[in-house]
């Protein structure tokens, strides 16, 4: 076993100490049903920085990944909605697909007309918005219109735990093996680590890319399923803004934006400090409109600590006399 | 001028064992604006170690990347062991048995060194899995081959340069090749890693592989090549077995011409001091340097690769601090903080990474001459387009720069037009001292030789110059003293007189006595020891 | 290399205006009087100065911060920050509106509070060397959460009458102060990029940030005044953009980043920086008002007009792109 890199024993410190500092005042945060419930409610978050992780290795950005995560989800609510009787695990795969193909048409813009993809994806944040409130008109599918099965299944407990939570944990340890074990997965940290060493190596770096993109979009579908069964709403305008949060989410959790540096443990902690933060100001009597200042400050702090981290050494040309002949 | 030999394929003896493992024949390459290779040849055979000799921009680099299917030819084939191959991407010729060990390090400072060393055919467990353990003992066996001791887990970035080498090594060594391919394989590494390296290059004789050798160093090339291939200006201007030849004769083909008549005679008068730099240092790269360059003098400064010879020059120019020292100009102490700074006080820097550091590609020709001297074309900070065009023609003339128009992208040029611009670019600023770094590095012998005839010039109308150079026949050509750096420190001091390739060989790598002896060797006395 | 020795080196190859007709402005002002001539055949309300001149509010806010931050995109740095400034210079000139303050002293609060959001990025970036990207989607987030915990769910009302001529007056007949100011802005950066030296260094910073650093450009003080001016436009925009509200809530100007950076991307600037022209983004901002109000004469909703302009930004980005592509033409590996 790997030991974890000190950006990610840091992170889980600064969360407990956070943990600690509220459990001083109001220990009831604090206890495992508690707890358990924050990361239920992270858990979203976590698949989508998830995704958002494997973009940024590769020296990619995606910003359309909350637009994506609205467009599925409003497929699958309007197709429950019409058709009741699809079983539900078969509408989050058609979910995954509807995401993996939106992720594949930002890949492909990237790989095959090589445009940059901050370009690529403001693009398709905009469209997929537009494309929801073609097929929707611009209507709402409310809870009633969904069926029973449809908004159970991340509530529906299992060992203690509602099925969301499983989720999470599940994506998680499959993102694990998936980047620690592949070579797809090793290969997305060489793309962005030294793309022209890649390409010597025999990596495809535009195929890479491509493949990050469709992977995160398959993991904004689930998502799309999770957030309006969640939610029991689906609309043009869910998850709104949320693409900027899954980035911070990503920065927090030390995935440097230049591509190459960071981890799975990193991106679920960064997920994590978001999710305690928000769930604990309503706790501590701060007001909630306090979160967002905190996420900004904490983005500034993160990147500036990771800049100071990856700060590259000097060639120590100067060695010990004795070590020269 | 150039006189150029043919491959003589008749006049090669047989291969010291048996069959050719690689030939290539005809290949053609070009880029915009530049024909890197025109109708090379090479041969490879079986345990024999080829080197393959050029000088900068010969076209050696191109054709590695040729081989390792990073690059396409334009014409020509590549056969290997009689059957006409294609390369299309690096993983085809890795998969054909080819393998090498690039100049720049190919290798990923976030993964583990045995994931560096297995990158692309790490091993597998059932489940489709890297499986970790056995890649870990398998690059522990690999790296125990080449005699490093370093922990195939240890992650990448925590490693030294040297260390970094030696995984590049184990990385094409990890794989069953048939041909291995050294790309200056001994720049980075100490004097004893060279020798296990030497050690390890005869035991892969032993075995049967081909290796195709490029280096700098004759020494080296003496040593342990058996065959030779000499390029120039991307053609193959010769081949043959390493002991039916000498130094002497492998220079000539490499250059093209006897050493002596590459470089202008010139007269200058050497005047006061203008520049003197004492107790120099940063805390990492360079320690104690203190030298005087005076006026109307061409100071070269010799080193291998990585002895802090650019490091100390860009502290000179401002970009990075000296924690110890002081620099003066004209007898004046001039604290210099930024590049903006050194300009002013009449330092300038020709980068040796022109690419990067020197012309901005994406700016024209003219914009990047006056680029430092935008105080002087405008006027109330607006611009004067007639001004910038003036000095702009005023100083590439003097260059004689060939382009299409003053309004063409810098980009566009070739690299000896480039550091034409560069050039003109600091000329216009009417500096003091120019620091010229690896001026001529990989740009063609017509401005190679329009280069030193300018330096020629400009130290006879009084400027003084500080040249880095890595190519001895330059230092040697052009310098009136040469300092001679090694490991962040001044090694020795030497008058031109008498001072021979050797000498410097020896102060640069620390050396005394070991190295075979070179045709023509002379020992001047060094000003100052080592 | 050519072997024929050239002695004369002309100064351009072909005359600036041969090179003009070709450029990307040019495409963009085809596409205006296109987009123009298609509505006003579609709809009789177009061709009316009044309609026009209200179609103007669509983008006049946006393209004045687009300017600034086409200098910031040209030197290769990004802004996403300058919604959420806008968000706290309003809220700050609420905040002073209840310490009663005057009409002259919000603009100077508005103009300040731009001003050091904009330093603060600009600190932060080249003071410690972070990636623009981040740092803004940082201070995003900071400047509107500041926002959020003054007004929370609340609203600044009651601004004084004077105070709203800044977004609503018109300085003569259908030609309002805003467009007048957005008309200088324009001026301003266009001559700042385009005629001066400072233009220049910043064309320079944007190709090749070590080269120009080593020509001795002072490459952290050039872009630490862009990002005061992309504040100070923003602060400018907030002035604009409240008047002719009447109100500041924390979510004002939401996810504007997006569209300013839209602007100055469809305007022909590289977003990896190094090239673009003010001209090129003045046409563009035009452009995106004139379709925004076609869109709305023929009733489109907004939404889907999101559509158009996603997909008008990747095709203006991929076309020259795969234009180049499929005339073979290689690129330098």
């Amino acid at each position: 076993m790997r030991l974890l890199k000190s950006r990610e024993i840091l992170l889980a410190a600064a969360i407990l100490v956070l943990l600690a500092a509220i459990a001083w005042r109001f220990p009831g945060f604090v206890r495992p049903a508690n707890l358990a419930n924050v990361f239920n409610d992270t858990a979203i978050l976590i698949i989508l920085a998830l995704g958002q992780m494997m973009v940024i290795l590769t020296r990619c950005i995606d910003l359309s990944m909350a637009a994506n995560l609205a467009l599925c989800g409003m497929v699958v609510a309007m197709l429950n909605a019409t058709v009741p009787g699809i079983p539900i695990p078969l509408l989050i795969l058609f979910g995954i697909g509807v995401g993996a193909l939106l992720g594949a048409f930002n890949g492909i813009l990237v790989w095959k007309v090589e445009i940059p993809p901050i370009v690529v994806t403001l693009g398709t944040l905009t469209i997929f918005r537009g494309i929801i409130f073609v097929i929707s008109g611009g209507e709402w599918v409310n809870a009633h219109q969904m069926s029973a099965a449809f908004k159970a299944l991340p509530r529906a407990p299992l060992l203690g735990l509602p099925m969301l939570s499983w989720i999470a944990l599940a994506a998680i340890a499959l993102m694990a093996l998936f980047i620690t074990r592949t070579p797809l997965g090793r290969a997305f940290y060489a793309v962005g680590g030294n793309p022209t060493a890649a390409v010597y190596t025999g990596i495809d770096v535009g195929r890479t890319r491509f493949l990050a993109f469709t992977l995160a979009g398959a993991l904004a579908g689930l998502s799309g399923y999770l957030w309006v069964s969640r939610y029991a709403v689906a609309y043009v305008d869910i998850a709104g803004g949320f693409e900027l949060d899954i980035i911070a989410a990503c920065v927090i959790g030390g995935i440097s934006i230049a591509g190459g540096i960071g981890s799975v443990g990193g991106a679920v902690l960064g997920a994590l400090f978001f999710g305690v933060v928000k769930n604990a100001l309503p706790v501590i009597d701060i007001s909630p409109f306090w979160q967002l200042a905190i996420s900004g400050s904490a983005i500034i702090l993160a990147v500036a600590f990771n800049a100071r981290a990856e700060r590259r050494q000097g060639r120590l040309i100067l060695r010990n006399r004795e070590a020269a002949t | 001028m150039l006189q150029k030999a043919r491959t003589e394929n008749a006049d090669t003896p047989q291969a010291p064992s048996g069959q050719l493992v690689l030939t290539l024949a005809g290949i053609c390459k070009s880029f915009p604006g530049v024909r890197a290779l025109s109708d090379v040849s090479l041969e490879l055979y079986p345990g024999t170690v080829t080197a393959l000799i050029g000088e900068n921009g010969a076209g050696k680099s191109t054709l590695v990347k040729i081989l390792t299917g990073i690059y396409q030819p334009d014409e020509g084939t590549i056969r290997l062991g009689g059957r006409e191959v294609f390369f299309a991407t690096a993983y085809d010729a890795h998969r054909a048995g080819i393998t090498a060990i690039h100049q720049e390090t190919v290798l990923f400072d976030e993964l583990s060194v045995a994931e560096n060393i297995f990158l692309g055919h790490a091993p597998r467990t059932r489940l489709g899995l890297i499986d970790r353990a056995r890649m870990n003992r398998e690059a522990g066996t690999v790296l125990e081959r080449i005699g490093a001791a370093i922990d195939p887990q240890a992650r990448l970035r925590d490693l030294g340069i040297a260390s970094k080498h030696l995984v590049a090594i184990a990385r094409a060594l990890s794989v069953d090749a048939r041909i291995v391919i050294m790309d200056e394989p001994t720049a980075a590494l100490s004097h004893k890693e060279i020798e296990e390296l030497y050690e390890l290059i005869e035991r892969l004789k032993a075995e049967g592989k081909a290796i195709l050798f490029i280096s700098h160093k004759f020494d080296e090339i003496f040593r342990i090549a058996d065959r030779y291939t000499v390029f120039r200006d991307g053609e193959c201007v010769g081949a043959g077995l390493i002991s039916k030849t000498n130094h002497d004769a492998l220079v000539r083909l490499m250059v093209g011409r006897p050493v002596g008549q590459i470089f202008p005679k010139r007269k200058a008068e050497i005047g006061p001091a203008v520049l003197t730099v004492s107790g120099y240092s940063h805390p990492t790269e360079f320690a104690d340097i203190g030298f005087e360059l005076r006026r109307g003098e061409i100071l070269g400064f010799y080193g291998l690769v990585g002895a802090g010879r650019s490091e100390l020059m860009q502290a000179l120019f401002g970009i990075t601090k000296p924690s110890r020292g002081a620099v003066r100009i004209d007898g004046e102490v001039a604290v210099i903080r930024s590049p903006a700074e050194a300009i002013r006080r009449g330092i300038v820097y020709v980068p040796e990474e022109r690419g990067r550091q020197g012309a901005i590609a994406g700016l024209p020709i003219f914009q990047n001459v006056t680029l430092p001297s935008l105080s002087r074309t405008t006027r109330h900070g607006f611009l004067r387009l007639a001004e910038e065009f003036k000095l702009a023609r005023e100083y590439t003339s003097r260059l004689d720069l060939r382009a299409a128009s003053l309004d063409q992208d810098v980009g566009t040029l070739s690299g000896g037009n480039q550091q034409k611009v560069v050039i003109a670019k600091w000329l216009a600023t009417a500096p003091k001292v120019i620091i010229l770094d690896e001026p001529t590095k990989g740009i063609d012998i017509g401005s190679k030789a329009a280069v030193h005839a300018f330096m020629s010039e400009l130290v006879a109308a009084g400027l003084s110059i500080i040249m880095v150079s890595s190519e001895i026949p330059e230092i040697l050509g052009m310098s009136d003293r040469v300092i001679v750096m090694r490991e962040g420190r001044i090694a020795a001091e030497f008058a031109r007189e008498g001072l021979d390739a050797e000498t410097l060989v020896r102060a640069a790598a620390g050396i005394a006595g070991e190295m075979p002896p070179m045709p023509d060797a002379s020992t001047p006395a060094p000003l100052q020891g080592p | 290399m050519s072997e024929t020795t050239q002695r004369f080196i002309p100064d351009r190859l072909e005359s600036r205006w041969t090179s003009l007709l070709k450029s990307w402005e040019t495409l963009l002002v085809a596409v205006a009087v296109f987009v123009f001539v298609v509505n006003a055949l579609s709809s009789p309300y177009f061709l009316n100065a009044w309609n026009l001149s209200d179609a103007t509010f669509n983008f006049t806010e946006k393209a004045m911060i687009a300017m600034a931050m086409a200098l910031l995109i040209i030197a290769g740095e990004i802004d996403l920050s300058v919604a959420a400034i806008i968000a706290l210079a309003s809220t700050a000139m609420g905040l002073a509106l209840q310490y009663g303050a005057g009409t002259p002293e919000l603009v100077l609060v508005g103009l300040f509070v731009g001003l050091a959001c904009g330093a603060f990025n600009g600190w932060l970036v080249t003071g410690f060397g972070l990636p623009s990207i981040v740092v803004t989607i940082g201070t995003m987030s900071l400047f509107r959460g500041i926002a959020y915990i003054i007004l929370g769910d609340q609203a600044f009302t009651g601004y004084p009458a004077d105070f709203a001529w800044f977004g609503q007056g018109y300085v003569w007949w259908v030609i309002s102060f805003e467009l007048v100011l957005f008309a200088l802005v324009a001026l301003f950066f266009g001559v700042l990029l385009h005629c001066t030296g400072f233009g220049r260094q910043v064309y320079a910073i944007g190709n090749n940030p070590t080269g120009a650093l080593f020509s001795g450009v002072r490459v952290a003080r050039v872009k630490f005044v862009l990002f005061l001016m992309t504040g100070l436009m923003s602060g400018l925009a907030a002035i604009c953009l409240t008047a002719r509200l009447g109100s500041t809530r924390p979510s004002i100007a939401f996810a504007w980043e997006l569209e300013v950076v839209t602007m100055v991307v469809l305007g022909g600037v590289n977003i990896l920086g190094g090239s673009g022209s003010i001209p090129g983004v003045f046409i563009a901002a035009i452009i995106m008002g004139l379709v925004t109000f076609g869109f709305g004469l023929a009733n489109v909703p907004g939404i889907v007009m999101s559509i158009f302009t996603g997909l008008l930004l990747i095709a203006v980005i991929g076309a020259p792109i795969l234009w180049h592509r499929l005339r073979g033409e290689k690129t330098l590996p």
